[in-house]
Protein backbone atom coordinates (compact mmCIF):
# COMPACT_ATOMS: atom_id res chain seq x y z
CA UNK A 1 0.00 0.00 0.00
CA UNK A 2 1.13 3.51 -0.73
CA UNK A 3 2.04 5.84 2.10
CA UNK A 4 -0.90 7.96 3.40
CA UNK A 5 -0.19 11.39 4.80
CA UNK A 6 -2.05 14.53 5.83
CA UNK A 7 -0.27 17.33 4.02
CA UNK A 8 -0.61 20.88 2.81
CA UNK A 9 -0.66 21.27 -0.96
CA UNK A 10 2.65 23.12 -0.75
CA UNK A 11 4.26 20.29 1.21
CA UNK A 12 2.78 17.67 -1.12
CA UNK A 13 4.24 19.18 -4.29
CA UNK A 14 7.63 19.50 -2.57
CA UNK A 15 7.66 15.90 -1.31
CA UNK A 16 6.42 14.61 -4.66
CA UNK A 17 9.20 16.50 -6.46
CA UNK A 18 11.83 14.78 -4.32
CA UNK A 19 10.17 11.43 -5.04
CA UNK A 20 10.01 12.18 -8.78
CA UNK A 21 13.79 12.38 -8.89
CA UNK A 22 14.07 16.17 -9.00
CA UNK A 23 17.70 17.34 -9.21
CA UNK A 24 17.31 20.89 -8.02
CA UNK A 25 14.95 23.48 -6.56
CA UNK A 26 15.75 27.19 -6.75
CA UNK A 27 13.37 29.67 -5.16
CA UNK A 28 12.72 32.76 -3.14
CA UNK A 29 10.11 32.87 -0.36
CA UNK A 30 6.70 34.50 -0.76
CA UNK A 31 3.31 33.86 0.84
CA UNK A 32 1.25 31.71 0.24
CA UNK A 33 3.80 29.20 -1.09
CA UNK A 34 6.75 29.55 1.30
CA UNK A 35 6.11 26.06 2.71
CA UNK A 36 7.44 24.58 -0.54
CA UNK A 37 11.02 25.71 0.07
CA UNK A 38 10.61 25.46 3.85
CA UNK A 39 9.59 21.81 3.50
CA UNK A 40 12.43 21.06 1.09
CA UNK A 41 15.00 22.74 3.35
CA UNK A 42 13.72 20.77 6.33
CA UNK A 43 13.78 17.45 4.44
CA UNK A 44 17.30 18.27 3.22
CA UNK A 45 17.16 15.85 0.27
CA UNK A 46 20.83 16.59 -0.54
CA UNK A 47 21.59 13.98 2.12
CA UNK A 48 19.21 11.34 0.70
CA UNK A 49 18.66 11.72 -3.05
CA UNK A 50 21.33 14.36 -3.69
CA UNK A 51 18.75 16.96 -4.78
CA UNK A 52 19.95 20.55 -4.42
CA UNK A 53 17.68 23.01 -2.60
CA UNK A 54 18.79 26.60 -2.84
CA UNK A 55 17.34 29.92 -1.74
CA UNK A 56 18.44 32.32 -4.44
CA UNK A 57 19.02 36.04 -3.88
CA UNK A 58 15.94 36.89 -5.95
CA UNK A 59 13.25 35.41 -8.17
CA UNK A 60 15.20 36.48 -11.26
CA UNK A 61 18.26 34.60 -10.04
CA UNK A 62 16.14 31.54 -9.21
CA UNK A 63 14.59 31.22 -12.68
CA UNK A 64 17.98 31.68 -14.33
CA UNK A 65 19.43 28.93 -12.13
CA UNK A 66 16.57 26.79 -13.45
CA UNK A 67 17.58 27.81 -17.00
CA UNK A 68 21.12 26.69 -16.30
CA UNK A 69 20.16 23.41 -14.66
CA UNK A 70 17.66 22.58 -17.41
CA UNK A 71 20.33 23.20 -20.06
CA UNK A 72 22.29 20.35 -18.50
CA UNK A 73 19.33 17.97 -18.75
CA UNK A 74 18.60 18.15 -15.02
CA UNK A 75 15.09 17.90 -13.56
CA UNK A 76 14.88 21.36 -12.02
CA UNK A 77 12.07 23.45 -10.60
CA UNK A 78 11.15 26.74 -9.01
CA UNK A 79 8.07 28.04 -7.25
CA UNK A 80 6.63 31.39 -6.30
CA UNK A 81 3.41 33.34 -5.99
CA UNK A 82 2.03 35.91 -8.41
CA UNK A 83 4.36 38.93 -7.97
CA UNK A 84 7.35 36.58 -7.90
CA UNK A 85 6.14 34.76 -11.01
CA UNK A 86 5.92 38.13 -12.78
CA UNK A 87 9.59 38.67 -11.98
CA UNK A 88 10.43 35.28 -13.49
CA UNK A 89 8.69 35.94 -16.82
CA UNK A 90 11.80 36.94 -18.75
CA UNK A 91 13.53 33.71 -17.74
CA UNK A 92 10.44 31.64 -18.55
CA UNK A 93 10.28 33.14 -22.05
CA UNK A 94 13.98 32.29 -22.58
CA UNK A 95 13.47 28.74 -21.31
CA UNK A 96 10.46 28.26 -23.61
CA UNK A 97 12.43 29.74 -26.53
CA UNK A 98 15.43 27.51 -25.84
CA UNK A 99 13.04 24.52 -25.55
CA UNK A 100 14.08 23.40 -22.10
CA UNK A 101 12.10 21.28 -19.67
CA UNK A 102 11.40 22.59 -16.17
CA UNK A 103 8.68 22.71 -13.55
CA UNK A 104 7.31 26.01 -12.26
CA UNK A 105 4.75 26.23 -9.43
CA UNK A 106 2.60 29.35 -9.03
CA UNK A 107 0.45 29.47 -5.89
CA UNK A 108 -1.60 32.46 -6.91
CA UNK A 109 -2.49 35.35 -4.61
CA UNK A 110 -4.70 38.35 -5.29
CA UNK A 111 -3.26 41.02 -7.59
CA UNK A 112 -2.47 43.20 -9.42
CA UNK A 113 0.78 44.50 -7.94
CA UNK A 114 1.72 43.17 -4.53
CA UNK A 115 -2.04 42.75 -4.02
CA UNK A 116 -2.94 40.52 -1.11
CA UNK A 117 -1.72 37.21 0.26
CA UNK A 118 -5.14 35.55 0.02
CA UNK A 119 -6.12 33.05 -2.72
CA UNK A 120 -6.95 34.19 -6.24
CA UNK A 121 -7.02 32.91 -9.82
CA UNK A 122 -6.18 36.17 -11.51
CA UNK A 123 -3.02 34.83 -13.19
CA UNK A 124 -4.90 32.75 -15.79
CA UNK A 125 -4.06 35.07 -18.70
CA UNK A 126 -0.42 35.27 -17.63
CA UNK A 127 -0.17 31.49 -17.35
CA UNK A 128 -1.98 30.44 -20.52
CA UNK A 129 -1.42 33.31 -22.97
CA UNK A 130 2.30 33.82 -22.67
CA UNK A 131 3.24 35.84 -19.63
CA UNK A 132 6.63 36.72 -21.02
CA UNK A 133 7.30 38.00 -24.51
CA UNK A 134 7.19 36.01 -27.72
CA UNK A 135 5.11 33.25 -29.31
CA UNK A 136 5.22 30.53 -26.68
CA UNK A 137 3.01 28.39 -24.52
CA UNK A 138 3.47 26.68 -21.19
CA UNK A 139 1.78 23.41 -20.41
CA UNK A 140 -0.47 24.48 -17.53
CA UNK A 141 -1.75 21.99 -14.97
CA UNK A 142 -4.46 23.14 -12.53
CA UNK A 143 -4.64 20.93 -9.42
CA UNK A 144 -7.86 21.04 -7.40
CA UNK A 145 -6.73 18.89 -4.49
CA UNK A 146 -3.65 18.21 -2.42
CA UNK A 147 -3.46 14.78 -4.10
CA UNK A 148 -3.19 16.46 -7.49
CA UNK A 149 -0.48 18.80 -6.18
CA UNK A 150 1.50 15.62 -5.48
CA UNK A 151 0.54 13.83 -8.70
CA UNK A 152 1.31 16.80 -10.95
CA UNK A 153 4.94 17.11 -9.82
CA UNK A 154 5.80 13.79 -11.47
CA UNK A 155 3.42 14.34 -14.37
CA UNK A 156 4.84 17.85 -14.84
CA UNK A 157 8.40 16.58 -15.17
CA UNK A 158 7.27 13.82 -17.55
CA UNK A 159 5.48 16.29 -19.83
CA UNK A 160 8.29 18.83 -19.60
CA UNK A 161 10.85 16.29 -20.85
CA UNK A 162 8.49 14.71 -23.39
CA UNK A 163 7.95 18.06 -25.12
CA UNK A 164 11.07 19.96 -24.00
CA UNK A 165 8.78 22.65 -22.66
CA UNK A 166 8.28 24.39 -19.30
CA UNK A 167 5.32 23.08 -17.31
CA UNK A 168 3.46 25.33 -14.88
CA UNK A 169 1.44 24.04 -11.95
CA UNK A 170 -1.17 26.75 -11.37
CA UNK A 171 -2.53 26.50 -7.84
CA UNK A 172 -3.80 29.13 -5.47
CA UNK A 173 -3.72 29.91 -1.75
CA UNK A 174 -6.48 27.39 -1.01
CA UNK A 175 -4.71 24.51 -2.74
CA UNK A 176 -1.35 25.46 -1.23
CA UNK A 177 -2.51 25.99 2.34
CA UNK A 178 -5.15 23.34 2.91
CA UNK A 179 -4.35 19.86 4.17
CA UNK A 180 -5.88 16.71 2.73
CA UNK A 181 -5.12 13.03 2.55
CA UNK A 182 -2.32 12.21 0.10
CA UNK A 183 -1.06 8.93 -1.30
CA UNK A 184 2.57 9.39 -2.25
CA UNK A 185 4.39 7.58 -5.04
CA UNK A 186 7.47 5.50 -4.39
CA UNK A 187 10.85 7.24 -4.65
CA UNK A 188 12.22 7.31 -8.19
CA UNK A 189 16.00 7.65 -8.25
CA UNK A 190 17.47 10.75 -9.89
CA UNK A 191 18.85 10.16 -13.36
CA UNK A 192 22.48 9.13 -13.50
CA UNK A 193 24.81 11.04 -15.84
CA UNK A 194 24.50 8.19 -18.30
CA UNK A 195 20.70 8.35 -18.20
CA UNK A 196 20.76 12.12 -18.69
CA UNK A 197 22.96 11.69 -21.79
CA UNK A 198 20.60 9.04 -23.11
CA UNK A 199 17.32 10.86 -22.29
CA UNK A 200 18.45 14.36 -23.26
CA UNK A 201 20.79 14.12 -26.26
CA UNK A 202 20.37 17.90 -26.66
CA UNK A 203 21.74 18.79 -23.23
CA UNK A 204 25.06 20.53 -22.60
CA UNK A 205 26.63 17.78 -20.52
CA UNK A 206 30.06 18.12 -22.05
CA UNK A 207 30.86 17.46 -25.72
CA UNK A 208 31.48 13.89 -26.79
CA UNK A 209 33.79 13.15 -29.73
CA UNK A 210 31.11 11.40 -31.78
CA UNK A 211 28.78 14.37 -32.18
CA UNK A 212 28.60 18.09 -32.90
CA UNK A 213 28.48 20.42 -29.91
CA UNK A 214 25.07 21.17 -28.40
CA UNK A 215 24.06 24.80 -28.17
CA UNK A 216 21.33 26.06 -25.84
CA UNK A 217 20.07 29.49 -26.82
CA UNK A 218 16.91 31.43 -27.45
CA UNK A 219 18.69 33.83 -29.83
CA UNK A 220 18.85 33.63 -33.61
CA UNK A 221 19.72 36.78 -35.51
CA UNK A 222 18.83 35.12 -38.80
CA UNK A 223 15.10 35.81 -39.08
CA UNK A 224 14.56 32.98 -41.54
CA UNK A 225 15.98 30.52 -39.06
CA UNK A 226 13.96 32.12 -36.26
CA UNK A 227 10.77 31.79 -38.29
CA UNK A 228 11.51 28.11 -38.81
CA UNK A 229 12.14 27.75 -35.08
CA UNK A 230 8.86 29.43 -34.13
CA UNK A 231 7.00 27.27 -36.67
CA UNK A 232 8.55 24.24 -34.99
CA UNK A 233 7.29 25.55 -31.64
CA UNK A 234 3.81 25.95 -33.17
CA UNK A 235 3.85 22.34 -34.36
CA UNK A 236 4.88 21.23 -30.89
CA UNK A 237 2.03 23.19 -29.28
CA UNK A 238 -0.44 21.64 -31.76
CA UNK A 239 0.91 18.23 -30.82
CA UNK A 240 0.41 19.06 -27.14
CA UNK A 241 -3.16 20.23 -27.87
CA UNK A 242 -3.80 16.93 -29.66
CA UNK A 243 -2.37 14.65 -26.97
CA UNK A 244 -2.50 16.22 -23.57
CA UNK A 245 -5.98 17.66 -22.91
CA UNK A 246 -7.14 16.61 -19.45
CA UNK A 247 -10.46 17.41 -17.79
CA UNK A 248 -13.02 15.94 -15.43
CA UNK A 249 -16.83 15.92 -15.55
CA UNK A 250 -19.13 15.76 -12.54
CA UNK A 251 -22.87 15.06 -12.87
CA UNK A 252 -22.91 16.15 -16.51
CA UNK A 253 -24.87 13.23 -18.05
CA UNK A 254 -28.33 14.81 -17.82
CA UNK A 255 -27.19 18.41 -17.30
CA UNK A 256 -29.22 21.31 -18.67
CA UNK A 257 -26.68 23.79 -17.36
CA UNK A 258 -22.93 23.62 -16.97
CA UNK A 259 -20.48 25.19 -14.56
CA UNK A 260 -16.90 25.42 -15.82
CA UNK A 261 -14.30 25.98 -13.10
CA UNK A 262 -10.74 24.90 -12.33
CA UNK A 263 -8.61 24.54 -9.20
CA UNK A 264 -10.21 25.50 -5.89
CA UNK A 265 -13.15 27.14 -7.68
CA UNK A 266 -13.97 23.70 -9.09
CA UNK A 267 -14.17 22.28 -5.56
CA UNK A 268 -16.49 25.08 -4.48
CA UNK A 269 -18.52 24.62 -7.67
CA UNK A 270 -18.80 20.88 -7.08
CA UNK A 271 -20.48 21.65 -3.76
CA UNK A 272 -22.67 24.21 -5.58
CA UNK A 273 -23.70 21.47 -8.03
CA UNK A 274 -24.71 19.27 -5.09
CA UNK A 275 -26.73 22.13 -3.54
CA UNK A 276 -28.38 23.05 -6.85
CA UNK A 277 -29.22 19.41 -7.64
CA UNK A 278 -30.91 19.18 -4.21
CA UNK A 279 -33.11 22.07 -5.39
CA UNK A 280 -33.94 20.19 -8.60
CA UNK A 281 -31.61 22.14 -10.92
CA UNK A 282 -29.95 19.85 -13.46
CA UNK A 283 -26.44 21.24 -13.48
CA UNK A 284 -23.06 19.60 -14.01
CA UNK A 285 -19.44 20.65 -13.60
CA UNK A 286 -16.69 20.49 -16.20
CA UNK A 287 -13.27 20.98 -14.63
CA UNK A 288 -10.37 21.71 -16.96
CA UNK A 289 -7.28 20.01 -15.51
CA UNK A 290 -5.00 21.30 -18.28
CA UNK A 291 -5.57 25.02 -18.92
CA UNK A 292 -3.17 24.80 -21.85
CA UNK A 293 -4.10 22.73 -23.72
CA UNK A 294 -7.67 23.83 -22.95
CA UNK A 295 -10.47 21.22 -23.26
CA UNK A 296 -12.06 22.89 -26.29
CA UNK A 297 -13.64 19.86 -27.96
CA UNK A 298 -15.27 18.45 -24.82
CA UNK A 299 -16.92 21.86 -24.31
CA UNK A 300 -17.97 22.18 -27.95
CA UNK A 301 -19.71 18.82 -27.58
CA UNK A 302 -22.15 20.43 -25.15
CA UNK A 303 -23.45 22.86 -27.76
CA UNK A 304 -27.07 21.92 -28.46
CA UNK A 305 -27.30 19.89 -25.27
CA UNK A 306 -27.23 22.62 -22.63
CA UNK A 307 -28.97 25.96 -22.09
CA UNK A 308 -26.15 27.92 -20.55
CA UNK A 309 -22.69 27.92 -18.96
CA UNK A 310 -21.53 29.69 -15.81
CA UNK A 311 -17.77 30.06 -15.41
CA UNK A 312 -16.65 30.40 -11.81
CA UNK A 313 -13.22 31.95 -11.25
CA UNK A 314 -11.56 33.94 -8.49
CA UNK A 315 -10.92 36.77 -10.93
CA UNK A 316 -12.77 39.34 -13.01
CA UNK A 317 -13.27 36.63 -15.63
CA UNK A 318 -10.30 35.33 -17.62
CA UNK A 319 -10.92 31.66 -18.45
CA UNK A 320 -14.40 32.68 -19.67
CA UNK A 321 -12.73 33.86 -22.90
CA UNK A 322 -11.45 30.36 -23.63
CA UNK A 323 -14.86 28.89 -22.78
CA UNK A 324 -16.58 31.29 -25.21
CA UNK A 325 -14.06 30.43 -27.92
CA UNK A 326 -14.50 26.72 -27.25
CA UNK A 327 -18.31 26.82 -27.65
CA UNK A 328 -17.94 29.31 -30.53
CA UNK A 329 -20.34 31.64 -28.67
CA UNK A 330 -23.21 29.30 -29.57
CA UNK A 331 -24.27 28.98 -25.92
CA UNK A 332 -24.84 31.72 -23.39
CA UNK A 333 -21.74 31.99 -21.19
CA UNK A 334 -21.63 34.16 -18.07
CA UNK A 335 -18.92 34.73 -15.48
CA UNK A 336 -19.25 34.68 -11.71
CA UNK A 337 -16.28 35.49 -9.53
CA UNK A 338 -14.96 36.96 -6.35
CA UNK A 339 -11.54 38.54 -6.48
CA UNK A 340 -8.84 40.39 -4.58
CA UNK A 341 -8.36 37.43 -2.26
CA UNK A 342 -12.03 36.72 -1.47
CA UNK A 343 -13.17 33.12 -1.94
CA UNK A 344 -16.74 32.58 -3.20
CA UNK A 345 -19.00 30.28 -1.18
CA UNK A 346 -20.97 27.41 -2.76
CA UNK A 347 -24.23 29.27 -1.93
CA UNK A 348 -23.08 32.33 -3.89
CA UNK A 349 -22.37 30.14 -6.91
CA UNK A 350 -25.89 28.68 -6.79
CA UNK A 351 -27.40 32.18 -6.57
CA UNK A 352 -25.30 33.32 -9.56
CA UNK A 353 -26.39 30.26 -11.54
CA UNK A 354 -30.05 30.99 -10.81
CA UNK A 355 -29.82 34.71 -11.55
CA UNK A 356 -27.38 34.89 -14.45
CA UNK A 357 -28.03 31.64 -16.32
CA UNK A 358 -31.42 30.16 -15.41
CA UNK A 359 -33.32 33.41 -14.78
CA UNK A 360 -31.32 35.63 -17.14
CA UNK B 1 -21.62 10.58 6.81
CA UNK B 2 -20.15 14.03 6.29
CA UNK B 3 -19.35 16.34 9.19
CA UNK B 4 -18.43 19.95 8.50
CA UNK B 5 -16.72 21.64 11.44
CA UNK B 6 -15.36 25.11 12.15
CA UNK B 7 -12.93 25.53 15.04
CA UNK B 8 -12.22 29.15 15.96
CA UNK B 9 -10.44 31.08 18.68
CA UNK B 10 -7.28 33.02 19.45
CA UNK B 11 -3.99 32.22 17.76
CA UNK B 12 -1.93 30.13 20.19
CA UNK B 13 -4.92 28.25 21.65
CA UNK B 14 -4.18 25.23 19.51
CA UNK B 15 -7.10 25.71 17.14
CA UNK B 16 -5.17 24.60 14.06
CA UNK B 17 -3.50 21.66 15.81
CA UNK B 18 -6.84 20.47 17.22
CA UNK B 19 -8.14 20.41 13.67
CA UNK B 20 -5.03 18.64 12.44
CA UNK B 21 -5.26 15.90 15.08
CA UNK B 22 -8.96 15.41 14.26
CA UNK B 23 -8.21 15.26 10.53
CA UNK B 24 -5.28 12.85 10.93
CA UNK B 25 -7.45 10.63 13.15
CA UNK B 26 -10.07 10.62 10.39
CA UNK B 27 -7.46 9.45 7.87
CA UNK B 28 -6.39 6.67 10.25
CA UNK B 29 -10.05 5.61 10.34
CA UNK B 30 -10.02 5.51 6.53
CA UNK B 31 -12.14 8.62 6.03
CA UNK B 32 -11.75 11.47 3.56
CA UNK B 33 -10.65 14.71 5.25
CA UNK B 34 -9.92 18.33 4.49
CA UNK B 35 -8.33 20.96 6.74
CA UNK B 36 -8.51 24.57 5.56
CA UNK B 37 -7.00 27.25 7.81
CA UNK B 38 -7.70 30.93 7.77
CA UNK B 39 -4.21 32.01 6.85
CA UNK B 40 -3.19 35.59 6.71
CA UNK B 41 -1.26 38.34 8.42
CA UNK B 42 -2.24 36.81 11.77
CA UNK B 43 -0.18 36.38 14.90
CA UNK B 44 -0.34 35.03 18.42
CA UNK B 45 -3.32 36.62 20.16
CA UNK B 46 -5.05 37.34 16.86
CA UNK B 47 -7.92 35.21 15.64
CA UNK B 48 -7.41 31.83 14.01
CA UNK B 49 -9.86 29.37 12.57
CA UNK B 50 -9.85 26.14 10.65
CA UNK B 51 -12.51 24.29 8.70
CA UNK B 52 -12.32 20.51 9.03
CA UNK B 53 -14.45 18.14 6.97
CA UNK B 54 -14.64 14.43 7.74
CA UNK B 55 -16.53 12.27 5.30
CA UNK B 56 -17.06 8.74 4.06
CA UNK B 57 -17.15 10.11 0.52
CA UNK B 58 -14.96 12.34 -1.60
CA UNK B 59 -15.17 15.87 -0.21
CA UNK B 60 -16.40 18.51 -2.61
CA UNK B 61 -15.60 21.93 -1.17
CA UNK B 62 -13.10 22.55 1.62
CA UNK B 63 -14.60 26.07 1.76
CA UNK B 64 -18.09 26.14 3.25
CA UNK B 65 -20.46 28.73 4.61
CA UNK B 66 -22.52 26.69 7.05
CA UNK B 67 -21.37 24.06 9.52
CA UNK B 68 -22.69 21.01 11.35
CA UNK B 69 -20.53 21.94 14.32
CA UNK B 70 -18.88 25.14 15.51
CA UNK B 71 -16.25 24.89 18.27
CA UNK B 72 -15.78 28.40 19.59
CA UNK B 73 -13.03 29.58 21.91
CA UNK B 74 -13.38 33.35 22.05
CA UNK B 75 -15.94 36.15 21.79
CA UNK B 76 -14.97 37.36 18.30
CA UNK B 77 -15.36 33.86 16.93
CA UNK B 78 -18.72 33.41 18.64
CA UNK B 79 -19.92 36.69 17.13
CA UNK B 80 -18.68 35.62 13.70
CA UNK B 81 -19.71 31.97 13.55
CA UNK B 82 -22.86 31.53 15.67
CA UNK B 83 -25.02 32.43 12.68
CA UNK B 84 -23.21 29.93 10.41
CA UNK B 85 -24.27 26.78 12.30
CA UNK B 86 -26.85 24.78 10.32
CA UNK B 87 -30.30 24.63 11.96
CA UNK B 88 -30.28 21.62 14.27
CA UNK B 89 -26.46 21.78 14.35
CA UNK B 90 -24.09 21.94 17.29
CA UNK B 91 -22.30 24.85 18.93
CA UNK B 92 -19.70 24.23 21.64
CA UNK B 93 -18.07 27.15 23.43
CA UNK B 94 -15.70 27.77 26.28
CA UNK B 95 -17.34 30.44 28.50
CA UNK B 96 -13.93 31.84 29.54
CA UNK B 97 -13.94 35.48 28.41
CA UNK B 98 -17.43 35.29 26.91
CA UNK B 99 -19.71 38.21 27.77
CA UNK B 100 -22.37 37.92 25.04
CA UNK B 101 -23.68 34.37 25.14
CA UNK B 102 -25.08 32.49 22.15
CA UNK B 103 -28.77 33.15 21.69
CA UNK B 104 -29.98 30.90 18.85
CA UNK B 105 -32.87 28.62 19.69
CA UNK B 106 -32.67 26.34 16.64
CA UNK B 107 -29.29 24.74 17.42
CA UNK B 108 -27.88 22.59 20.22
CA UNK B 109 -25.57 24.60 22.44
CA UNK B 110 -23.06 23.16 24.89
CA UNK B 111 -20.42 24.82 27.03
CA UNK B 112 -17.11 23.40 28.20
CA UNK B 113 -15.02 25.10 30.88
CA UNK B 114 -11.82 23.80 29.36
CA UNK B 115 -9.73 26.88 29.95
CA UNK B 116 -10.50 27.00 33.70
CA UNK B 117 -10.00 23.27 34.16
CA UNK B 118 -6.74 23.26 32.20
CA UNK B 119 -5.45 26.04 34.47
CA UNK B 120 -6.47 24.17 37.62
CA UNK B 121 -4.86 20.92 36.55
CA UNK B 122 -1.74 22.50 35.09
CA UNK B 123 -2.69 21.18 31.65
CA UNK B 124 -2.63 24.49 29.76
CA UNK B 125 -0.71 22.93 26.87
CA UNK B 126 -3.42 20.35 26.20
CA UNK B 127 -6.33 22.76 26.64
CA UNK B 128 -7.33 22.11 23.03
CA UNK B 129 -7.51 18.35 23.66
CA UNK B 130 -9.94 18.96 26.55
CA UNK B 131 -12.17 20.80 24.07
CA UNK B 132 -11.76 18.02 21.49
CA UNK B 133 -12.80 15.51 24.17
CA UNK B 134 -16.00 17.46 24.77
CA UNK B 135 -16.79 17.40 21.06
CA UNK B 136 -16.05 13.66 20.75
CA UNK B 137 -18.34 12.93 23.70
CA UNK B 138 -21.23 14.50 21.76
CA UNK B 139 -20.18 13.25 18.31
CA UNK B 140 -17.98 10.17 18.57
CA UNK B 141 -16.99 10.39 14.90
CA UNK B 142 -13.54 8.97 15.46
CA UNK B 143 -12.81 5.98 17.69
CA UNK B 144 -10.25 6.43 20.53
CA UNK B 145 -7.75 4.03 18.93
CA UNK B 146 -7.71 6.16 15.80
CA UNK B 147 -7.32 9.34 17.86
CA UNK B 148 -4.26 7.64 19.36
CA UNK B 149 -2.90 6.96 15.87
CA UNK B 150 -3.82 10.51 14.81
CA UNK B 151 -1.79 11.88 17.73
CA UNK B 152 1.15 9.67 16.77
CA UNK B 153 1.03 10.97 13.21
CA UNK B 154 0.48 14.66 14.11
CA UNK B 155 3.07 14.99 16.84
CA UNK B 156 6.78 14.78 16.09
CA UNK B 157 8.40 11.64 17.55
CA UNK B 158 10.19 13.65 20.25
CA UNK B 159 6.77 14.62 21.65
CA UNK B 160 5.27 11.13 21.62
CA UNK B 161 5.86 10.88 25.37
CA UNK B 162 3.12 13.51 25.72
CA UNK B 163 0.45 11.36 24.04
CA UNK B 164 -0.88 9.91 27.34
CA UNK B 165 -1.31 13.46 28.68
CA UNK B 166 -3.24 14.41 25.52
CA UNK B 167 -5.47 11.35 25.86
CA UNK B 168 -6.09 12.13 29.53
CA UNK B 169 -7.14 15.66 28.51
CA UNK B 170 -9.60 14.20 25.98
CA UNK B 171 -11.11 12.03 28.73
CA UNK B 172 -11.38 15.04 31.06
CA UNK B 173 -13.14 16.97 28.29
CA UNK B 174 -15.73 14.23 28.00
CA UNK B 175 -16.73 14.82 31.62
CA UNK B 176 -16.79 18.61 31.39
CA UNK B 177 -19.20 19.19 28.51
CA UNK B 178 -22.57 20.63 29.62
CA UNK B 179 -25.79 21.23 27.73
CA UNK B 180 -26.88 24.87 27.69
CA UNK B 181 -29.74 24.73 25.21
CA UNK B 182 -31.16 21.76 23.32
CA UNK B 183 -33.50 21.90 20.36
Amino acid sequence: MKELKLMKGNEAVAEAAIRAGCDGYFGYPITPQSEIMEYLMYQDPQKTTGMVVLQAESEVAAINMVYGGASCGKKVMTSSSSPGISLKQEGISYIAGAELPCLIVNIVRGGPGLGTIQPSQSDYFQSTKGGGHGDYRLIVLAPSSVQEMADFAGLGFDLAFKYRNPVLILGDGVIGQMMEKVELDEFKPRWTEEEIRRNTPWSTMGKLNNRERNIITSLDLDSHKQEKHVAHLRDKYLEIEKNEVRYEEFQCEDAEYLIVAYGSSARISQKAVELARAKGIKVGLLRPITLFPFPKKPLLNYVGKIKGILTVEMSLGQMIEDVKLAVECKVKVEHFGRFGGIIPTPDEVVVALEKQIIGG
Amino acid sequence: MTEEIIIAGFGGQGVLSMGKILAYSGIMQNQEVSWMPSYGPEMRGGTANVTVVLSDERISSPIINSYDTAIILNQQSLDKFEATVKPGGLLIYDPNGITHYPSRKDINIYSIEASEEAGKLGLAKVFNMIVLGGFLKLKPLVKPEFIHKGLEKSLPARHHKLIPENEKAIDIGKTLIKAVHLV
